[in-house]
């Protein structure tokens, strides 16, 4: 073989510690290598014209690029061997970025170091065969789980272009947060208003199947072809009966429910419609506040309902769902406050958190919107915010910025001051952080149109003193303590991965960070994508976002689906397993090993079974590889020959 | 003896390509410094691991062998890891048998996004490594104990 082998200096990035031009000579050494040589940025288009050129010049049959990792840039040098007429496979890539040239100093070691990884991929890539892919078909429907704003923004782009959507609500209905919310910053907008008619959408439009209270269970398959099943669970009620007329409200006996929906500022009934614009608008009992499933009598529901809709022995249902591509947009849930024992968030009914606060000013609220405190009724006279609950603080594992906390306070005392004028406002904050557009020029208006004052400055300790409560902090620019008293708190909870987060990412196969935060497949340049293929994110379940960001990342999302069914067939990958007949002895080791069910039994004609991959339903994960007693199976691109060869390169 | 201490230490690195491998760029993209002992195979997946490649890295003079992959419950192929787990403890526990240090081989799970992680799994598996000095191959330096101990971790 005649292999070529380009070191990358990357500017000064590997260059700055990495002597590129001793480890091109070194690579001279090795067997089968004809051509070495350094260039400034390997990736460029002059950088890949480099390598054509010297495919062509030398009739290189192989290429090492030694640079950034493979991760990174392994489809763009394939492309690039590919045009020059080789096979994409005959390309290995040594990472002496990532793993050299970032992480030491000592550049002697890292030069040493870089040149044994180049010969580790020389001795790889001499064992390397072409490979080509085979294309199976695309199921052109999409699965979206999550209903929040960033969900309902990705299946209405996906169906204005045309495609079969289906959308997974844990709730029992769509809208998430958003729904919650009383006015949006820096517009004030009325956030019902603005999200309400595409909640409307949802439901209008016929490619899109809503499963409302209901919860994804399993999925298998890959992407273009996935099965997804989903757990329908019970409502009690039919829902292809319900009309939404609320009369089993009005009528039901349980009043004292916890009113989950006003984040139990109030009460409802045990069986409820969520809210007035809930989509869609079906009734459902709360199990274990209904009178006939505790006592065993009641059913005034069942007798009153006009349309015969409510049925108390219904049982959770599973629908099977078959999709191409899958959008997760699970969202986020608020920090419980309770760790932070000297706020007494729970202990004392006025302190709340900003959620909480955010339904009281809400007109369909606990209090119709009239700002009240949740102990006696009265209205506050002094209100304090308190920022970075849950947000920014190692103590509580939450060191991360939650990013909307800032300007949700700034929101809500603007409110307050608006809905009571005569109310005086405090926050007490760490930083302000508002880089967002026309969002720093919000907070201003807080401070300077409203009177809002800002105290730099923790809080310590809230504790009540007759009916108010007082609150005492530091003032970090005075350089002083300070009390304040109150009538009600605000505790502006910070922003965590949704429950269940972690369960879901490995139903889906996708990874999480510490926090259950999905992870991206590049921080910055391949946002809404996962490392499965086929699955995207949109909004805060990749991690903290405003409104804004999570509707661009739903476009964004849908965007890359229907890039993926532009096309009526896709790609396999070819790095998949196969089998050396003449070496199976048939044990079927390989076949109890593999997650996929990707090979079966295959019968010769001299009657003797082997093993047999099926190579679109491999996914080239090895494990029957490493099974194999006689090793007649072997990944392709990773077979022993090929690892062995890495090691022997290394240790001999 | 002088002359094979003087000798740069190596370690091989096997590492899953969807977490540990990503780990380990993701502390390079951070720039979190590590001991410059490693060199990383890339694999598909920990499952891929052939108990043999351990073994063989560890007779052929490697100075340690790490192994890392996802978090066990978080494989990108459902279960590769979990194989990986059994086979990889067994692994370790044969290693004295066949005169091999079993503290030079070493596997753990690491995120893609545990970058810190991945350089706290370097450095200190790097500084065992430097503890324990060059490999001197099979059957050198096992002292009976740790077989006996091993033995008996068996039965």
């Amino acid at each position: 073989m005649r292999i070529g082998v380009f070191v990358c200096q990357c500017g000064t990035n590997i260059a700055g510690t990495v002597d590129t031009r001793a480890v091109a000579q070194r690579a001279l050494d090795y067997p089968d290598v004809v051509f070495a040589t350094d260039y400034m940025y390997t990736c460029s288009e002059p950088g890949q014209q480099e390598i054509q050129n010297a495919i062509a010049e030398h009739r290189l049959q192989g290429v090492v690029v030694a640079a950034c990792s493979p991760r990174m840039h392994e489809p763009t040098f394939r492309r690039a061997v590919e045009k020059a007429g080789l096979n994409r496979y005959m390309f290995e890539m040594a990472n002496i970025r990532e793993h050299v040239s970032w992480i030491g100093q000592d550049r002697a070691a890292n030069t040493l170091k870089a040149m044994e990884l180049v010969r580790m991929a020389v001795e790889k890539l001499r064992r390397n065969e072409p490979l080509f892919a085979s294309e199976v078909p695309i199921n052109k429907r999409v699965l979206v789980i999550g209903g929040g704003v960033a969900g309902i923004q990705a299946a209405l782009d996906c169906a204005d272009a045309g495609l079969d959507v289906v959308l997974v609500e844990r709730e029992q209905s769509i809208g998430g947060k958003m729904a919650k919310l009383d006015k949006t910053f820096p517009t004030i907008d009325c956030s019902s208003c603005i999200l309400g008619p595409k909640m409307v959408d949802v439901a209008q439009k016929e490619n899109i199947t809503l499963h409302a209270y209901s919860e994804v269970e399993s999925v298998s398959g890959y992407i273009g072809n996935f099965t997804v099943k989903i757990r329908k669970k019970a409502t009690y009620v039919d829902w292809d009966a319900c009309t939404g007329c609320g009369l089993c409200m009005e009528k039901c006996p349980s009043k004292k429910t916890v009113d989950r929906f006003n984040e139990a500022l109030g009460v409802t009934t045990a069986i409820q419609i969520p809210f007035p614009q809930a989509i869609p608008k079906k009734a459902r009992i709360q199990k274990d506040a209904c009178r006939y499933f505790t006592t065993g009598k009641c059913k005034v529901c069942q007798k009153i309902c006009p349309t015969g809709a409510v049925h108390y022995d219904m049982e959770d249902r599973e629908v099977v769902e078959e999709v191409g591509a899958i959008i997760v947009a699970t969202g986020y849930d608020l920090f419980d406050p309770a760790p932070y024992g000297e706020y007494g968030a729970g202990r004392y009914p006025d302190v709340i958190t900003g959620i909480q606060f955010e339904r009281i000013l809400s007109a369909s609220g606990p209090f119709g919107g009239h700002v009240k405190r949740p102990s006696d009724g009265k209205e506050p006279k002094d209100i304090v915010f308190v920022a970075c609950v849950g947000s920014r603080d190692k103590s509580v594992d939450r060191p991360y910025c939650s990013g909307i906390c800032c300007m949700y306070i700034a929101k809500q005392a603007i409110l307050a001051r608006d809905h009571l004028p005569g109310v005086n406002c405090y926050v007490f904050y760490m930083d302000i952080r508002s880089p967002g557009k026309n969002y720093d020029e919000f907070v201003r208006r807080a401070i300077e149109e409203y009177g809002v004052q800002y105290i730099r400055g923790r809080v310590g300790k809230i504790y009540p003193n007759g009916d108010r409560m007082v609150v005492q902090g530091a003032d970090t620019l005075l350089g002083a303590q300070v009390e304040v008293e109150a009538d009600l708190v605000v505790l502006a909870t910070g922003v965590e991965s949704s429950r269940g987060a972690k369960e879901l990412a490995e139903k889906l196969r996708i990874s999480y960070d510490q926090y259950g935060f999905y992870m991206e497949s590049h921080p910055k340049l391949r946002p809404v994508e996962t490392n499965t293929a086929g699955v995207y994110l949109a909004g805060a379940c990749q991690g903290p976002k405003d409104i804004p960001a999570s509707v661009a990342q739903g476009s964004a999302a849908a965007a890359k689906v229907l890039a993926l069914f532009a096309r009526d067939t896709i790609a396999t990958d070819p790095q998949v397993a196969g089998v050396l007949e003449s070496a199976c002895i048939g044990c079927g080791k390989c076949l109890s090993v593999c997650p996929f069910g990707a090979i079966q039994w295959k019968t010769l004609r001299d009657g003797s079974r082997k093993a047999d991959v099926l190579e679109t339903v491999c996914q080239g994960c090895g494990l029957c590889n490493a099974t194999c007693p006689p090793k007649a199976i072997q990944l392709r691109h990773f077979t022993d020959d090929q690892i062995l060869a890495e090691l022997d390169a290394l240790c001999a | 003896m002088s002359e094979k201490n003087e000798r740069q230490l190596r370690i091989v690195g096997f590492l899953c390509n969807w977490c540990s491998y990503g780990g380990a760029d993701t502390a390079g993209v951070c720039r979190f410094k590590q001991p410059p002992l490693l060199r990383i195979i890339r694999i598909p997946c920990t499952g891929r691991m052939d108990p043999l490649f351990v073994v063989k890295a560890l007779a052929q003079g490697a100075d340690g062998v790490l192994v890392s992959g996802c978090h066990p419950k978080d494989c990108h192929y459902a279960v590769g890891n979990f194989y990986a787990r059994r086979r990889l403890e067994l692994v370790k526990r044969f290693l004295p048998f066949v005169g091999l240090d079993p503290r030079r081989f070493h596997y753990t799970w690491v995120s893609a996004s545990e970058g810190q992680r991945w350089q706290e799994v370097v450095t200190e598996f790097s500084a065992v490594i430097q503890e324990l000095g060059p490999n001197p191959g099979i059957g050198a330096d096992t002292p009976m104990e740790t077989a006996g101990q091993a033995a008996s971790a068996f039965a």
